[in-house]
């Protein structure tokens, strides 16, 4: 089953990709789909990604509404920040933090979150210090920040066990 | 070709505000792009059009074309999914690219580099 499908997450993420561009699930579509993502599974194979086993995808779901939720606060947020930037100067600044994950795709991830959630900037990891170095827009929110990604580092090591 | 006058008048409330919401996202990110001071308070403007912003217009558009056509539309998540994932290399490159060179030129701004490499770097 491993030789076949070395990738199994991504040749699904690949599938239904394919599956919502074309719009829709006839056999054949279905059929040059599942050929396709084979294929590019083990074409990714040859570049030898870091492999990362997920565990306990219920928490992965959990942790992902959470994300999405945090994600519409802090766009919110922002969006006020900027409205008012004119009264009220803008308090940022820098946030460092011990950050305990190894994993490389747990790292991306992280990355891709604290990126995408506006308010945030991932601006440097130190791998052999395990120390991480972001950028805040709203420095009165330093602490809210830090048991975030407190909670963040937490989950993500769950699921990258 | 579908008419947009075919949409009842609940969606095309639901289409207008949704889009409308999302057009005053993208336009607070590009006000804040122009507004805030130092580059790594612009770093966050832009972050909220391409969440919230694309978000917003993405779903309004699922909506309106569901409706219209009477049947689950699903491919605008692949939008969302794919600026979400990308944003990030840009903003990252972004960020250590103007780390690095205000290290260099102005390195009482902005927190130095940790770690044994730190006293090499600094002299």
């Amino acid at each position: 089953m491993r030789a076949w499908f070395p990738y199994p997450l991504l040749s699904t993420a690949l599938l239904l990709m394919w599956l919502l561009l074309k719009q829709s699930v006839a056999p054949g579509t279905v059929l040059v789909g599942i050929v396709l993502s084979t294929i590019l599974a083990w074409v990714l194979l040859k570049l030898q990604p870091p492999r990362s086993h997920l565990r306990r995808l219920g928490h992965f779901a959990r942790f992902g509404l959470h994300v999405i939720a945090d994600i519409a606060r802090s766009n919110i947020a922002v969006a006020r920040i900027i409205l008012r930037s004119r009264r009220q100067p803008v308090r940022s600044g820098f946030i460092s933090v011990d950050l305990d994950i190894e994993d490389e795709n747990a790292l991306a991830l992280l990355a891709c979150i604290l990126t995408a959630t506006p308010g945030t900037a991932w601006l440097e990891h130190d791998r052999r210090e395990k120390k991480l170095l972001f950028h805040i827009l709203d420095m009165d929110n330093a602490y809210t920040w830090r048991q975030t990604l407190a909670r963040y580092e937490a989950s993500l090591k769950e699921i990258f066990q | 070709m579908s008419h947009l006058t075919d949409l009842p008048a609940w969606a095309a409330i639901a289409v207008c505000g949704l889009l409308l919401m999302g057009a005053a996202m993208t336009l607070i990110g590009s006000i804040g792009l122009l507004r805030l001071p130092t580059f790594y308070d612009r770093l966050h403007a832009p972050t909220i059009t391409t969440s919230g912003g694309t978000i917003l217009v993405c779903f309004a558009s699922m909506l309106c074309f569901a409706v219209l056509q009477s049947r689950w539309i699903f491919h605008e998540v692949l939008i969302i999914v794919f600026i979400t994932v990308t944003t990030p290399v840009t903003l990252m490159l972004l960020g250590q690219a103007s780390l690095y060179r205000h290290r260099f030129e102005k390195p009482q701004d902005v927190p130095l580099k940790q770690g044994p490499h730190a006293e090499k770097d600094r002299e």
